[in-house]
This record gives structure tokens, C-alpha cells and sequence, in this order.
């Protein structure tokens, strides 16, 4: 059974190209356009892995992660932090708050699926 | 045989002998073996009070007054008996405080005081001036007598006898020569005549021996014995009277009045103290001297009875003075030998006398009148001299020549109406004013410089106006008018009666009232406050004895390149260098080099000084070098002020401080500041580098998957492509509103200034828009936007205003029913224009944030979905270009109802200044934020 992704940003052409990504790949896709959307595609599609954009409206990708990890129904689900804020100090809160791994945008698609790969096996 | 010729001869003879003596005993001192460090010479040598007084004085006194002759010799055996720790508490004080006079003595104990040794010298040689002229007198008859030898015949009176021929002159200056040989031939540190002592000493024993054997040759030459003489002068009514003690109450009260005189005269005579207090060698010799001067008293007034009845017996009453009986009586039975020694013994009594009373009055006139006004008068340069030391013996040669110089005027002037006994009086009774000070001074801490100096002088003046002046007055040298009838004629002010004070002798009524004035004043003024600090150190020092006077008293240092060089002008270098030398040895130094600059150092320099020039004298000298004054109040006054001055300086520094905190406070503020401004530029650029990372990682994705995957269908790869094209756009012009925000921000923007009709500009940004609003079905309508609505703007910014408002509106408006209008209308002053949508509105809070750089928070969200077409920096660019026109932005909105943004702008026709001149206004050092651009700020 394939792997379940479910991917959150506000920006359209970064999901466009995210969904194709991951479809390609053979996972099984949702789409969130902002942090309460995000919350609640959590507990409906159930992902195996979440690509998490930080800078959204509604709620950051900060509050939606610490949210994510104070569900224990969610606790197995993997969380990648994509953000174009690639300060130390964002990077290290985003881990902190329990992200798995942290990209930087713009990022390499082939380092991304291989992350996301590495994280899923 | 007894000529002129052998009289003067002998004269000379014995002078000559006495100076050998005193040579020698001068040069035994300065090998180191005194000839004086002897009880029986230190006794012998205060024979020195016994002068023709005695030696003539006492018969005369004798027969005239019988044993009233003896209080005298009374008072010193008192005061030698009874009160030897008097003496001896002042020649340790004078010891340790280097005194060198009576002068020096009363002034070092009120706090070294110029002015009270000036004052003690001058009554000190007022006094005794007429003691002297007795002297004079004396010798001078005596030769007189002698030289009309076989005949007996009394001297004429002075004044009836030519200057040139009166003896009494050439007497004054053969003495005045000799003093000058005997005590100023080199100025000594410890103010001591080893040899002049040594000569006192013999003539005491030679006029012992002259009046001895005169009355050995009257009781067994003439007579068979004392009892046989007794018995003749008790068979004679006229002279059995003499042997009666006192004839009247009035004469026990004199008696007692001139025991007490005597006491003070043996202590506080300016001779008495030189011999008793400065030449003593050892305060041990007092011991002996305690019994041995008074018992050399009891010896010289042996005979004086025996020889005074004798010549009453011998000589017809009234044809031979009885001043004159010891010379006439051996005179009268041919014993020549015998008359010239007492003619000798006569001789060494005066000669005695005026040599050491001259010595001591000299150093007093010269360290305590003369010096003191010759360093205060800067003409003289004294101060700056190198070598005082000749000017010092000058001056005290001087002195001696005045001394003896006055004594002779007084013998010429009141010599003739008073007896010899009666003149001694008169110098014992200035003398006696000395007593409230020096015994007051020695047993009483209390006492004040202004109480001595006071005190003295009101004695002085009782004393003057009592005694002084009467005595002139009876010797017709003044109108005597006042004696009998008061000065002014006021009866009260009887010089000899004084406020009607009657019953005494003049004597008595003169100590009466000269030493209650004293006395009372000198308790009295000295009562009238607390001894200051210097007063009160001296007086530690003489009342607490010795043993007290532990520090030198100096505060400060000075070396022995400052004190040798200063020691030396006044004592010459090389003395000055042996003392110091000396000094070194007693600390057990090698030699003078390796004196410490200490404050002991400097208390021996003045010690040393004190010697030569008195301690007044010397005290301002070492000052003058130490430039450090002990502490007086005064200096606790300065000492008070500097503190103040600190004070002052603190509150000085405080406030400095203060100053300095509050800039440190202005410094942390702007730090603060720049911070802050340095946090807002890292938001702002991070905040940039995510707007230009969005839309970069939007193509690098689509990029990389077109090149991985070339076999992507077409239609994908198609708006794969068109995404890239649209993204490159978006980042293009992100780039370029960066830019332009941050020329504007920074004030380098170009302007390009013109009358600019906003209609027109309107009308040209809704045309280039068209398309857009088509597209999306969005109707825009315009209101009141006619021509003539004239400012003064840079037409393109303006229209890049208008075009942002217009897309911002479009953007938020739903497709199909979306309704945009624009108004522009004016008042009289400004240009109004408001672009209104019928979006969702804006949020009360929002309102303002809208404005800001790339406003990206969660409540703004939901009018700004559609993030490709917007910056977030639209704007911020529109308000920083209407606000650089001296306009305003900004946004009205209910929400739900949709939103309006209006900008106004100052007509043209209504401003005339607010306007940029140039077309070109760059300006630099513009923050990113709060400074907007434009000279409105």
C-alpha cells in the first residue's frame, strides 16, 4: 500500500509542482492551503508523511506542527519543514517542535523525494 | 700716691685681667673643657646680683634706715631657699626650648610671639636703664672720691659739672668697649658667654674680698670688735635710732613689699636670668647654688651694720654721703692699699653688672626688636641675605653703645635726686611686671599671648606713670605739677597717691597698683577665650615641663640643603655646619649627608636658630624654609576651607557624574535604537529573501522535473512552462519594487515635478488596466473626475498609484459582480481622490498594517489569497510617493461592505512652499522605515 503525503502551502505553483512530485513517485496526495485546513486533513486523510510550509495564513506551519505532535493519534506521522526562511534559528525551532527534517527553499526535487523516501522506509 | 694716673692704671689693669680670664676660659669651652661646669662657679657667677648697690648702696641704705637695708638679700635667699623648683622649672623649659632671654622666654611661651618679646625688651630696657645709670654713678664717684685722695670731698652734682669733664661719660664708654669685646665677639648658637661667665665669677669673689676686708679694718682696725662698736653707736641717740627695726607700720609694709621685689628682680632681671637660666652649664649646679648664693649674700652683708655705724660715729652728720662710707672709711685713716681695692671692688661690682645686664639687654634688643622689623621690611632684602651673622653682632654692638648710652642720660638727668638704693628700686619695680607672665606662664595653662601682652603693658604704663615719670619730674627734667596735684589736675590721678591711695612709699604704692593691673588683666584677658592651638602647644610645653615637650612641634620636613644654608646666615656657614655636624653625631649618623629631611631635623634647626635670633625670630625663619606652619587655627581654618574646596570638587564630580550617566543613559538609548533599526533591516531583508525564495522555488521545482522527466505529456509541460514564465515575472518585479522602495526610502529616488491633472492621470491608469478588469468581469466607474484638478506631482508615480490601487481593488473584488468606482474631487486647498471596491473590506486592526513591508500575518490573510499578483510592498511604495507630495494615504473600510483607499494631495493653485523646488532630491542617511520621504518631516 503506498505511502500517504499530505501537502501544506499557500503558494499554488509550489503545490502544483509538489503534487506532481509526489504523485509521480507513487504516494497517495492531499493538499492544504492553510494551517487550520492542514489540521484538518490531518485527522481525516491520516498521512504517513506531512511537507509543512511555515509562512501561511490562518496558522504558521510552527503552530500546526507543535498541534500535530500533541495528538497521539497522529504521533507516527513524519513532518518535513519546507520554508524559504532559512535562518538557524528557524530551523532549529521548527526540529524543537518536533519536525523530522528540515528544506530549505527553493530546494532540489531529488533531495526532497530522497528525504522523504529515507524518512518512509 | 693715689693719683689719677694709678687709679686709671689699676682700672685698666684689672679689666685687662678680668678679659684675660675670659679669654681663657673661652678658649678651655672650645676644647670641650669648660671651666664653668662648676657648682661653686655657677653660684659665684650669680653673685652678679650684687652690684655698687650693694657694694656702696647697702651702708648708705644702713644708715639711713638700719637693717632696712637686708630685704634685699632677703628676698633671693627666700626664693633660693624655698622656691629652688621655680628656678629649676625654668632652666629645664629654657633648656629644651633653646630660650635665650626673658624677651625670648615670655614670647616662646604665648605662642612665639614677635610682639610680646618686643614688649618684654622694651620695658626690659626701660627698666633697667636707671640701674645702670646707678652704676655709673657709682663708678664715677667712686673715682671722683678716690682721685681727690688724701681729701675727702664729695662729688659735684652731674649737671653742675661740663659733659667733657664729667667722669661719669668716659665710665659709660671704657664699659661700653669692654662689654662689646667681652659678649659680641662671636655670636654663639646657644647664646652662652663661657668666658663672661668665668670673669662674673672672679669679680664676685673680688668684691667679696674688697667689702670683707673693709669690714675686717672698720670692726678690728678701727674698732676693738662688733660688740664695741654697737656700744659706741648706742651711746650716740642720732644713730642708736638706725638700730631700731622699723620706725613706722608704713615700714613693715616696705619691708615686705621689697622681699617680694628683691624675689622677682633675682629671677626676672634680664642679667639674673642670662646667669642664672641661659649660662647655667647643668640644672644639677642649682642644687648647690640653692644654699651657696645665699649664703655668698649673708657674707657681702656681713659688715654693712658695723660699717654703716662706723661711719656715722666717724663722720660728722651731713659731710659724707653713706653711699660713699666703704671707700671714705680707709680713705679717712690713710689705708691706701686697702682703698684701692675697694675702688676695684666697686669696679667689678658695676663692671659686673653692665656687662652681663648689656649682653642680655643687646641679644634682647637685636632678636627681639631689631630683627623682627628688619625681616619684615622687604627693602632691606634681609630675608634673601646670605650671611647675616656680622649684621646680628652689629646690631648688638649697637645696642650695647645705646644701653649704656641711655644709662648715662638717665644719670645725667635724675641721677642726683635719688639715692642709689632708691634708682635700684625703681628698675626692680619694671623688672617685677615681668612676674604674672613668666610665673603665670610656667604653672598656668591658661594664659593668652593677649593676656601677657595686655597684662605687661598695663603694668608697664602704672609702672611708668608711678615711678618712671615722678623720677623725672624730681630731678626738674619735668613739671612736677602733677605729682602734687594730678595729672589734668584731677587730684585721683596723683601719680604717688593713685586714687587716693595714701599710707605707702612710693614703691609699694607703685607695685600695688602696677601689678593689680598686671595681674588682673592678664588673668582677665587671657579668660576672655580658649588658648588657640600654637598658644596651647607652648604652653604644654613650659607648664607641662620637660618631659612633655615630646614632638618639635612641625608638621612638615625640610633638609638639610634648606636648613644648613639658613642656620648659616644667621650663625655663619662653618659654626652652622659644626652644630649640625654635632646633630648628626647625637643620631648616630656619620656625618651631616645622611640626615634625614624629618620634622626632628627641622626642630633642631630651629632650636639652633632660636639661639642666635630668639624663637620668634627663628620660628618665622625656618617657616619661610619648612613653608609649613605648625598648626594654629588659622591653618584649621584653611584646612577647614580646602575641605569645603573638596566638597565643592565632589558636588563638582557628582554632578559630572551625573552628566555622565544621563549621556550614558542618552548612549544606551540611541545603541537601543540603532539596534532596534538594525533588527528591523535583518526583518526586512529576511522578509525579502523569503519573497524572492518563493517564486525561485517554484521554477527550480518545475525545472527539474521538466528536465528530469523529458517525457512529460505536452499539455503539462506547456503550463509547467507558462508557471515558470509567470514566476520569473513575479520575481522580476519584486525586484524591481524592492528597489524602488528602498531609492525612495533612502531618499535617492528621481523626481520629476510638474502641474499634473489627476484626471488625466486617472483616466490613463484605468485605460492601461482595462484588460484585466475584463478578464475578470469587474466593472470600474468613475465619479466627478473632471479636468482641472491641478497638483504638483511627478506624473508616473503618481500613475503607478493609481495602477496599484486599481489591481489591489481588482484583486479583492468577486469576478462578474465586482464593482470598482473612482472619485477624485477637491476643496479649495487639496485634491481628493478615493478608489472604492466592493471586496470583502478590511479589518479595523488591519487597516494600518496593510501599509507595512510585505504584510504577511495571519489576519491579513484573507485579502491577500492571491499571492502571485501581489508584493505586499504596493502599498507602502504608493503612501511613501503621496506622503513625498505632502499628501496623505489611507484605507476606510466596514467589513463585509467592501474597502476604500483615498489619498489626498495639495492643490497647486492653494501651495506654494511645501513643494520640492529641485527635480531631484536626493538625501542621504534616510532610515528604511520611519522617516517618510519629503520635507514635511
Amino acid at each position: 500500500m503506498s505511502h500517504r503525503i499530505l501537502i501544506v502551502d499557500d503558494e499554488p505553483n509550489i503545490v502544483i509542482s509538489l503534487e506532481y512530485l509526489m504523485k509521480k513517485e507513487g504516494f497517495e496526495v492531499a493538499v492544504a492551503t492553510d494551517g487550520e485546513a492542514a489540521l484538518q486533513q490531518a485527522s481525516t486523510f491520516v498521512p504517513d508523511l506531512i511537507l509543512l510550509d511555515i509562512m501561511m495564513p490562518k496558522k504558521s506551519g510552527f503552530e500546526v506542527c507543535q498541534a500535530l505532535r500533541a495528538d497521539p493519534a497522529l504521533a507516527a506521522v513524519k513532518i518535513i519543514m519546507l520554508t524559504a526562511k532559512g535562518r538557524e534559528t528557524e530551523v532549529t525551532k521548527g526540529l524543537a517542535l518536533g519536525a523530522d527534517a528540515y528544506i530549505t527553499k527553493p530546494f532540489s526535487t531529488k533531495d526532497l523525494v530522497a528525504q522523504i523516501k529515507s524518512l518512509l522506509a | 700716691m693715689l693719683q689719677g694716673w694709678v687709679i686709671v692704671l689699676a682700672s685698666f689693669l684689672y679689666l685687662g685681667v678680668l678679659f684675660a680670664i675670659a679669654w681663657y676660659a673661652d678658649r678651655r669651652a672650645d676644647l670641650g673643657r669648660s671651666l664653668i661646669a662648676n657648682p661653686v662657679v655657677y653660684a659665684l657667677s650669680l653673685g652678679v646680683y650684687c652690684t655698687t648697690w650693694t657694694f656702696y648702696g647697702s651702708v648708705g641704705r644702713a644708715a639711713a634706715s638700719g637693717i632696712g637695708f637686708l630685704p634685699i638679700y632677703l628676698g633671693p635667699t627666700l626664693l633660693f631657699a624655698l622656691a629652688g623648683f621655680i628656678l629649676h622649672k625654668m632652666i629645664r623649659v629654657a633648656k629644651t626650648n633653646r630660650i635665650t632671654s626673658i624677651a625670648d622666654f615670655v614670647a616662646s611661651r604665648y605662642g612665639k610671639s614677635q610682639v610680646l618679646g618686643g614688649l618684654v625688651t622694651v620695658i626690659a630696657v626701660v627698666g633697667v636703664v636707671p640701674y645702670i645709670a646707678l652704676q655709673l654713678k657709682a663708678v664715677s664717684n667712686s673715682f671722683s672720691i678716690l682721685a681727690s685722695y688724701p681729701d675727702i670731698v664729695m662729688p659735684a652734682t652731674a649737671g653742675a659739672v661740663p659733659l667733657f669733664y664729667d667722669s661719669a661719660l668716659y665710665v659709660a664708654m671704657i664699659l661700653a668697649a669692654f662689654t662689646i669685646l667681652f659678649g659680641t665677639r662671636h655670636l654663639d648658637a646657644t647664646e652662652r658667654h663661657e668666658g663672661m661667665v668665668a670673669a662674673i665669677a672672679v669679680e664676685s669673689v673680688v668684691k667679696l674680698v674688697a667689702f670683707l676686708a673693709v669690714g675686717v679694718f672698720v670692726v678690728w682696725g678701727m674698732h676693738d670688735g662688733v660688740a664695741d662698736i654697737f656700744a659706741q653707736a648706742a651711746a650716740v641717740p642720732d644713730v642708736a635710732r638706725r638700730l631700731a627695726t622699723a620706725d613706722s607700720p608704713a615700714a613693715y609694709g616696705t619691708w615686705g613689699t621689697l622681699i617680694f621685689l628683691s624675689m622677682f628682680a633675682s629671677l626676672l632681671l634680664p642679667r639674673q636670668f642670662q646667669i642664672a637660666v641661659v649660662e647655667n652649664v647643668d640644672e644639677s649646679h642649682l642644687r648647690r647654688a640653692v644654699w651657696m648664693f645665699p649664703l655668698y649674700l649673708f657674707l657681702i652683708n656681713l659688715f654693712v651694720l658695723p660699717v654703716a655705724l662706723a661711719g656715722m660715729l666717724h663722720f660728722p652728720a651731713g659731710t659724707v654721703d653713706a653711699d660713699t662710707f666703704v671707700l671714705t672709711l680707709p680713705m679717712a685713716h690713710q689705708q691706701e692699699a686697702l682703698t684701692l681695692l675697694v675702688y676695684i671692688g666697686g669696679l667689678s661690682a658695676a663692671t659686673g653688672m653692665v656687662i652681663v645686664e648689656t649682653i642680655a639687654l643687646s641679644t634682647m634688643v637685636c632678636n627681639d626688636l631689631v630683627m623682627p622689623l628688619l625681616l619684615r621690611l622687604p627693602m632691606l632684602g634681609l630675608a634673601a641675605r646670605a650671611d647675616l651673622s656680622g649684621l646680628l653682632l652689629e646690631i648688638r654692638r649697637w645696642a650695647i653703645a645705646v644701653i649704656l648710652g641711655l644709662g648715662y642720660l638717665y644719670f645725667r638727668v635724675a641721677g642726683e635726686a635719688y639715692a642709689l638704693v632708691s634708682i635700684g628700686l625703681i628698675s626692680f619695680a619694671a623688672v617685677a611686671q615681668f612676674a604674672p607672665a613668666v610665673i603665670g606662664g610656667l604653672f598656668w595653662k591658661g594664659g593668652t599671648r593677649d593676656g601677657a601682652l595686655t597684662g605687661l603693658a598695663a603694668g608697664f604704663v602704672v609702672w611708668a606713670y608711678t615711678l618712671l615719670l615722678p623720677s623725672f619730674a624730681k630731678s626738674g627734667w619735668l613739671p612736677d605739677g602733677f605729682i602734687a596735684h594730678g595729672l589734668f589736675g584731677i587730684e585721683l590721678l596723683r601719680p604717688q597717691h593713685l586714687f587716693g591711695l595714701t599710707g605707702l612709699d612710693e614703691i609699694t604704692h607703685c607695685l600695688v597698683w602696677s601689678l593689680l593691673a598686671n595681674l588682673g588683666t592678664y588673668i582677665g584677658v587671657s579668660l576672655q577665650r580658649v588658648p588657640n592651638v600654637r598658644e596651647a602647644r607652648q604652653a604644654t610645653l613650659f607648664v607641662g615641663g620637660a618631659e612633655a615637650a615630646g614632638t618639635p612641634g612641625w608638621r612638615s620636613t625640610a633638609g638639610v640643603a634648606d636648613l644648613l644654608p639658613l642656620a648659616g646666615r644667621f650663625l655663619g656657614l662653618a659654626r652652622a655646619k659644626e652644630a649640625f655636624a654635632r646633630h648628626a653625631q647625637q643620631r648616630g649618623l656619620k656625618g651631616i649627608h645622611e640626615l634625614p629631611a624629618d620634622a626632628r631635623l627641622v626642630g633642631f634647626a630651629e632650636a639652633l636658630l632660636a639661639g642666635a635670633i630668639g624663637s620668634a625670630s627663628a620660628r618665622v625663619m625656618v617657616a619661610s624654609v619648612v613653608k609649613e606652619e605648625p598648626l594654629g587655627l588659622d591653618e584649621v581654618m584653611n584646612i577647614l576651607d580646602e575641605a569645603s574646596q573638596v566638597r565643592a570638587y565632589t558636588r563638582e564630580l557628582e554632578q559630572k557624574s551625573k552628566e555622565l550617566t544621563r549621556a550614558t543613559a542618552e548612549l544606551r538609548e540611541a545603541n537601543a535604537r540603532l539596534r532596534e533599526l538594525d533588527r528591523m533591516k535583518d526583518d526586512f531583508i529576511s522578509t525579502v529573501t523569503h519573497e524572492l525564495r518563493t517564486p525561485l522555488t517554484s521554477i527550480r521545482a518545475f525545472s527539474e522535473m521538466l528536465q528530469e522527466d523529458p517525457k512529460i505529456d505536452l499539455a503539462q509541460r506547456s503550463r509547467f512552462v507558462g508557471i515558470i514564465v509567470s514566476e520569473t515575472v513575479r520575481l522580476s518585479r519584486l525586484i524591481n519594487q524592492i528597489l524602488d522602495l528602498a531609492k525612495l526610502e533612502s531618499g535617492r529616488a528621481e523626481w520629476t515635478v510638474a502641474a499634473v491633472d489627476v484626471a488625466e492621470v486617472i483616466r490613463e491608469a484605468a485605460e492601461s488596466l482595462t484588460v484585466l478588469f475584463a478578464e475578470k468581469h469587474v466593472t470600474l466607474e468613475f465619479a466627478g473626475c473632471e479636468p482641472g484638478l491641478t497638483v504638483l506631482a511627478d506624473r508616473d508615480r503618481l500613475m503607478q498609484v493609481l495602477v496599484n490601487l486599481l489591481s489591489n481593488a481588482l484583486k479583492f473584488v468577486p469576478a462578474g459582480t465586482g464593482r470598482v468606482t473612482v472619485d477624485a474631487g477637491g476643496t479649495a486647498s487639496e485634491v481628493r481622490v478615493s478608489v472604492v471596491d466592493n471586496g470583502p473590506g478590511i479589518q479595523a486592526q488591519d487597516r494600518e498594517v496593510i501599509f507595512d513591508k510585505f504584510h504577511q500575518g495571519a489576519t491579513t490573510s484573507d485579502v491577500l489569497t492571491d499571492k502571485p499578483q501581489g508584493t505586499g510592498l504596493g502599498l507602502p511604495i504608493s503612501r511613501q510617493i503621496i506622503e513625498y507630495f505632502n499628501g496623505r494615504l489611507w484605507a476606510e473600510s466596514t467589513p463585509g461592505a467592501g474597502a476604500r483607499f483615498v489619498f489626498t494631495l495639495p492643490r497647486q493653485a492653494g501651495d506654494n512652499g511645501a513643494i520640492p523646488q529641485g527635480d531631484s532630491v536626493p538625501a542621504g542617511g534616510r532610515g528604511y522605515k520611519e522617516e517618510s520621504p519629503g520635507g514635511n518631516s
